[in-house]
């Protein structure tokens, strides 16, 4: 039978790929657990994982490391989430890495915990002795993250060694590892961000208002726009604001940009991210402090 | 962009870009994400500050792409790198690797998922050895296309000739490569000529510039739908009455109720339903990640394989690979027990004996090694502790390639490829012959004899013109019963015509043939040349055959003179063009049924069989039939009688043939 028999679109490669590493976590691993954040990349990650297993459930526990400083609408979402694919919960909370002594707030009038996650993550680890932890990287975000593999190595002390990770060949992946090491994958890898939302169009997958456009008191700082809250006042000088705005991505609040978009479905997102100059990282204020800033980050085990 | 481009669906390509900082590999990607406008605003202003930092007075673009600041640094990339980027037809991925020798390895993991090449040569410097080695790892990893990028065309006045003279000699050595689709592109990645945008420095350029030909180059050809090979990745066990082996399919593809069996256990079974999440599909096909259910209760468990119980892989515990060794810490020990990683299938494994190390400079081989250390590449005999289930991988590289784990540390050590089975060495080696015999074009030291009698003497004589009429069609399409209608009219009219029918063929000249995919290349090359004996002869032939592969019908065409309008585009073997012939020589006719009604024809019973099982490789049941693109005639028998798709075709000769 001819080829054009059996067409191929991108999207369902890359959901096969997808599904395929997840499965390979799941059969490779003793104890696998999936990250969620809230964000459309781990939902995405997770449906794929609901997809892969079905009829069947999944078969790891999916864990959320709670900055505190998380918009209410992201956590209502993801106890309904949880519920709608089925999925086990875990959560840590970066909170009491800081209360026992782990780990130091930031100083300064908007602390970020965005560094301080990666403490709680690794203790969180430790605890559940989780030999491979999935995220929703993708290589196309940042530069640092185009060398990626989908199996990433990470030594005992939970470090990423860019010189020390191993080939990838067709797709064949080696999580074999000795006591103490571990794991981190990307199922998603090699999605991009219109990839995303095509295939969340595509599949109609329900997402978090703050992804669509809503009104909401702002600030503008540093070419930024941050969303006002109880973790982000407004510092000397500045004027609050109230904009049509959504969000790219959905992180910490003290870090997590918004846009300014009338985007009211996900049809207006696939347009507005076609047509967009900027990068989604573009409005994360944690990347603009180096040139090199997530190559740092992710030497300590940040995701 | 609007929206209906957005949600047309698009194909991927995944190629790899070899080439030194020298060769300008950064700055080409740069260039084509810059004209593509996949650089965003942010991207772009990063990018000024850091070429403004480094002195450098225009932004660099070759900086989008050298990620990590240890390869800034040192001004070179150490690691494969994968970029992304798309257009309104395609998404691409690119693995960007290094390409110094001392990172072969990384250019043999960018290549191993690649379906396309890109080789880059500095115009100023010719071919290298560098440029050498690229082509030699792309055809050895089996990459189908390479596209040769001929960079800074600006540093040497856009020349043309220089162009052809380093085309002629990548092309001589490219002989010795299996490399099948080879291009030739003229760019300047600085300026952008030729990369996303048309040259004007290059007008006597013909062809795509390189984006265009990376858009429309096909790969759906590149796909083996004929061996069903699905490795179980994980068994799906929700309760009782549910047992699915969760996979991707590698290749081939499978329907409900085919018979499969599972190896190594080699237990029968039927597939009972093959489901995705909440769809049942009624078949499904390479690349497709899915849930099989069978109708009996067999034992299988991650790293067994499920397949046809027609089309079953070697099961081996010795074979001979090519491997690249990986490991910088050690080198390849004969005597250390690997792990071998292969489909979701892991076993200990010994490396025997390096037969040889392959000079990926040179392909010379060294047979006086005895190991392999970083980035050497040699051939190795393997022996596993269980069997392996594998095809060869130049027939399929999902089950051919396989990976070395180390046992102590658990790295990655060594990457192979399953040339073949000992065992099978002789039959495989007599392959591999056959199919080169219709890669290559013919020995330059032999001449084309014209003799006495000329092309305008024979027509003279039979009053019309040679011509080779090809059917091509499904068994049962009517192809057979059509051309010996035909033959007797125009016979009886007074033409010079013979038929050449598949089957009779088969019995004598290539009674040595079987229906593999070589098998049947060898079987239409013969046909070929025959018919363009018959054609110097004068007189009109018809050829039978069902010929599904595109590839090979137009190894077919190029035998013959071009048809007047697309004179001076001689195919690769063919002698000059009889002087003074004006008109085609060759008509393609596609002899078009669905397969439902050939099916229901079934003159041979053949397709009953085959749905039995009993026959495997079957074109339309189990093996591909690729439509022909441009035929000269198409005659759809869903719908013509006999009678007047006789008469059509006899006409459409006359016409042809007349003076």
């Amino acid at each position: 039978m001819a080829p054009e028999t059996y067409p191929r679109n991108t999207l369902d490669i890359l959901e096969a790929e997808a599904v395929y590493v997840i499965r390979e976590v799941a059969a490779q691993f003793e104890r696998p657990v999936m990250l969620f954040s809230g964000g459309k990349d781990s939902i995405l990650m997770s449906y794929l994982a609901k997809k892969a297993f079905w009829p069947g459930k999944i078969p790891f526990p999916l864990m959320h490391i709670d900055t505190g400083h998380n918009f209410d609408e992201t956590l209502e979402y993801r106890d309904w989430w949880m519920k709608e694919i089925g999925a086990q919960l875990i959560v840590r909370y970066v909170e009491d890495s800081i209360r026992q002594g782990r780990v130091a707030e930031e100083e300064g009038p908007n602390p970020s915990r965005n560094a301080q996650q990666t403490v709680t993550l690794l203790d969180a680890l430790t605890e559940f002795k989780f030999d491979c932890a999935m995220g929703g990287a993708r290589r196309d975000e940042e530069k640092a993250r185009a060398k990626e593999r989908f199996f990433s190595f990470r030594n005992r002390f939970g470090h990423w060694d860019p010189k020390n990770q191993r080939p990838e060949l067709w797709n064949l992946y080696n999580g074999m590892k000795r006591p103490g090491e571990h794991f981190r994958a990307f199922p998603i890898s090699n999605w991009t961000e219109l990839d995303v939302w095509q295939y969340m169009l595509r599949e109609q997958v329900p997402l978090p208002s703050l992804y669509y456009t809503h009104e909401r008191e702002i600030v503008r700082r540093d070419g930024v726009i941050l969303a006002l809250g109880p973790y982000n006042r407004l510092v000397d000088g500045e004027e609050a604001e109230t904009a049509w705005v959504r969000f790219r991505t959905i992180g910490d609040m003290t870090c997590t940009g918004a846009t300014e978009s009338r985007a009211h479905t996900l049809e207006d997102i696939v347009n507005e991210i076609a047509a967009t100059r900027v990068t989604e990282r573009g409005g994360r204020a944690d990347d603009r402090r180096s040139e090199a800033a997530m190559e740092d980050r992710k030497k300590q085990g940040y995701f | 962009m609007d929206h209906k481009t957005l949600v047309k669906e698009r194909d991927l390509l995944r190629f790899t870009t070899a080439g030194s900082v020298d060769d300008g590999k950064s700055t080409l990607i740069g260039r084509m994400l810059f004209d593509t406008k996949q650089i965003f605003q942010d991207q772009m202003d990063q990018l000024e500050v850091s070429s403004r930092l480094r002195g450098e007075e225009n932004v660099n673009l070759a900086l989008l792409t050298d990620g990590l600041r240890a390869e800034r640094e040192q001004g070179i990339t150490i690691d494969v790198a994968y970029r992304y980027f798309s257009t309104a037809h395609r998404k691409f991925i690119i693995a960007d690797t290094p390409g110094h020798e001392q990172y072969t390895r990384n250019m043999v993991t960018g290549a191993s998922t690649a379906d396309l090449a890109i080789v880059l040569i500095d115009a100023r410097n010719g071919v290298l050895t560098q440029s050498k080695r690229h082509g030699i790892i792309a055809s050895l990893l089996g990459i189908p296309h390479v596209v040769v990028c001929v960079n800074k065309m600006d540093l040497v006045d856009y020349s043309r000739e220089r162009f052809d003279e380093i085309v002629a000699d990548y092309r001589e050595f490219a002989q010795k490569l299996s490399v099948h689709d080879i291009e030739f592109i003229p760019v300047s990645a600085l300026k952008g000529d030729n990369v996303v945008n048309r040259s004007e420095n290059m007008p006597w350029f013909e062809g795509a510039p390189l984006l265009q030909f990376l858009e429309n180059v096909t790969i759906a050809a590149d796909r083996n739908l004929v061996d069903f090979r699905f490795p179980v990745q994980h068994v799906v066990r929700p309760h009782q009455d549910f047992r699915g082996f969760a996979g991707q399919i590698v290749s081939g593809t499978i329907k409900i109720g085919e018979e499969v069996v599972a190896l190594p256990s080699m237990q029968r079974s039927r597939i009972k339903n093959i489901n995705f999440y909440k769809a049942e599909l009624e078949e499904a096909a390479e690349g497709q990640s899915v849930i099989l259910t069978l109708e009996d209760e067999i034992d299988i468990s991650r790293g067994d394989m499920i397949v046809r119980r027609h089309n079953i892989p070697e099961v081996e515990h010795e074979f001979e690979a090519t491997l690249c060794w990986m490991d910088e810490r050690r080198e390849l020990k004969t005597d250390t027990n690997y792990i071998l990683q292969q489909t979701t299938n892991r076993s200990h494994a010994l490396v025997d004996e390096v037969l040889y190390q392959l000079d990926v400079n040179t392909l010379h081989r060294r047979t006086e090694a005895e190991t392999l250390r970083l980035n050497e590449i040699g051939r190795v005999k393997v022996t596993t502790a269980k069997p392996v289930f594998f095809d060869p991988y130049e027939r399929n590289r999902n089950t051919g390639g396989f990976i070395l784990i180390d046992p102590d540390d658990f790295r990655t050590v060594g990457a192979g490829m399953i040339r073949y089975s000992s065992r099978s060495t002789i039959e495989e080696l007599k392959r591999e012959e056959r199919a080169k015999r219709l890669q290559t074009p013919k020995s330059t030291d032999l001449t084309w004899d014209p003799g006495l009698v000329g092309p305008q003497d024979r027509i003279r004589r039979q009053g019309h013109a040679p011509l080779c009429v090809w059917l091509t069609g499904l068994s049962g399409a009517g192809k057979s019963t059509i051309a010996k209608e035909v033959e007797k009219r125009l016979f009886d009219e007074g033409y010079q015509i013979t038929r050449l029918d598949g089957d009779n063929v088969r019995h004598g000249l290539n009674a040595d043939l079987g229906f593999n995919r070589e098998d049947r290349r060898e079987n239409i090359r013969r046909v070929g040349h025959i018919a363009r004996l018959f054609h110097d002869f004068g007189a009109i032939v018809l050829c039978t055959f069902i010929s599904p592969y595109r590839e090979e019908r137009a190894y077919v065409r190029a035998l013959f003179p071009a048809p007047p309008a697309a004179a001076g585009a001689p195919g690769p073997a063919t002698p000059a063009t009889p002087a003074g012939t004006r008109t085609p020589a060759f008509l393609e006719v596609y002899t078009k049924a669905s397969l439902a009604e050939a099916e229901r024809r079934d003159p041979k019973g053949l397709y009953k069989r085959a749905r039995a099982g009993e026959i495997h490789g079957f074109t339309g049941i189990d093996d591909p039939y690729e439509e022909p693109e441009a035929p000269e005639i198409i005659l759809d028998t869903d719908r013509l009688s006999v009678d007047e798709a006789v008469e059509q075709l006899a006409e459409a000769i006359r016409r042809a043939s007349a003076l």
